[in-house]
């Protein structure tokens, strides 16, 4: 039986690939970023998960305007992060686990939920980022992926509760598939930032911390502000709090915090990660 | 939150400083956003800097998003329905990054921009002191 072993949560934010691409990781303005990811690699040396599921938002690589999905789940055989009109492609492919994929489809549309399906994808950076911050180098990356997109472009989006409880479904999906692969889930994007209008470079620490102080131990907090609330507290961008939403979903066991590191700002983004270890309950 | 919410004089919730991208933006800008979209390849990054006017002809630009597109006008492409996940392609072409756009859209210098956003600054880090206990 497969196992959800935890979940890493990060800002995805277009700069830090850029700044890998560069090689700026000890460069002091980036170095407090990229220190937050020592006690992450630590830990997937040591869990070695199999695959990752991963929700995040796509911003114009795979999804256009003329079909926005709310929710897409990937089942290639593989995946690649292409030029997303600045030049930089990452090489390495990601390979997929389609099987593990169609399964997760199948429990969660018995789940009432009703995602796009998707067996040829382009990822972007919001996926490409995380995997190279989680698995610096040039060589093949140990983890297959499953991506799940969620629409967090054109409103309406979907509320915090349903992203919740789509994670929570998809949680369930791999607790009963009867592999014994190792899972770990991502939630990428935010935390406050807007990148247009008036209120371009909005930041809102505050929120933020209450975002990270909740995270592991009362994700429901953050279900009390719906995606509009969320929007005027975080930024348009900061919306992709959903994505770290629905990943915690996934998190059904016991929840333990390992490593949190907040750090503002990174480019026009206060960026933020979080390692959380997800066990088993023990029966009382 | 409802203590927090205003309404524009459509009815709708009213953020400051922000557009909400919804369906009537989403219409209103399907034609600057379709173009910026076109800009992942690199092929049509070159033939729109070698004939923007014949470019945005392609893909039937309005003449508010022309106008805003010629002008380098930001927040004019966002009134006309610009999606900032869009137009961001457009502005690599015009060397503008992030910090660019948002000094242009806040009338402020690039480096007050910055400014703005180190005076948010804060680093705060938390580690388990048995972070290894996983194995």
């Amino acid at each position: 039986m497969s196992q959800v072993c935890g979940g890493i949560f990060t800002s995805h934010v277009p700069g830090i690939g850029k700044a890998i691409a560069q090689n700026l990781q000890q460069d002091p303005y980036w170095k407090p970023f990229f220190d937050g990811f020592d006690p992450i690699h630590e830990w997937l040396a040591v869990e070695q998960p199999d695959v990752a599921v991963v929700f995040y938002n796509d911003h114009g690589l795979n999804f256009f305007l003329d079909k926005m999905p709310t929710f897409a789940i990937g089942a290639a055989p593989q995946y690649r992060h292409e030029d997303e009109g600045w030049g930089i492609a990452f090489d390495r492919p990601y390979e997929g686990h389609p099987d593990l994929s169609w399964h997760i489809i199948e429990q969660v549309v018995a789940s009432e939920f009703d995602p796009v399906t998707c067996q040829s994808m382009a990822v972007d950076h919001a996926v490409a980022v995380p995997f190279e911050l989680c698995w610096p180098g040039t060589n093949a990356f140990p983890t297959r992926l499953i991506p799940i997109a969620i629409n967090t472009v054109q409103h309406p989006l979907p509320s915090p509760k349903r992203c919740h409880d789509l994670g929570k479904a998809v949680g369930r999906a791999i607790e009963s598939w009867a592999g014994d692969e190792k899972v770990v889930i991502f939630g990428t994007g935010g935390l406050s930032h807007q990148l247009e209008g008036e209120r371009a470079g909005h930041i809102n620490v505050d929120y933020d911390k209450f975002c990270l102080r909740n995270l592991a131990h009362d994700p429901e907090a953050l279900l009390q502000h719906d995606t509009l609330d969320i929007v005027e507290l975080a930024g348009s961008q900061g919306v992709e709090i959903l994505n770290w939403i629905a990943a915690r979903g996934a998190l059904r066991g016991s929840v333990r915090e390992l490593a949190s590191n907040y750090h503002v700002p990174i480019s026009n983004t206060a960026a933020a990660t979080v390692l959380l270890q997800n066990s088993e309950k023990v029966p009382a | 939150m409802t203590s927090l919410s205003r309404q524009t004089a459509e009815g709708k919730r009213a953020i400051p400083g922000t557009l909400v991208f919804d369906g009537d933006a989403a219409q209103h800008g399907y034609a600057i956003n379709a173009m910026c979209y076109s800009f992942n390849s690199a092929e049509n990054r070159e033939a729109f800097e070698a004939d923007e006017e014949a470019y945005m002809d392609r893909f039937a630009l309005t003449p508010a998003q022309r106008q805003s597109v010629r002008d380098r006008d930001v927040l004019g492409m966002l009134a006309a329905g610009g999606n900032v996940y869009y137009l961001a392609k457009l502005a690599g072409i015009f060397g503008l990054n992030v910090q660019d756009l948002g000094a242009l859209q806040t009338g402020v210098s690039i480096d007050e921009f910055k400014a703005n956003l180190l005076s948010h600054a804060v680093t705060e880090t938390r580690v388990a002191s048995n972070g290894r206990m996983a194995a």
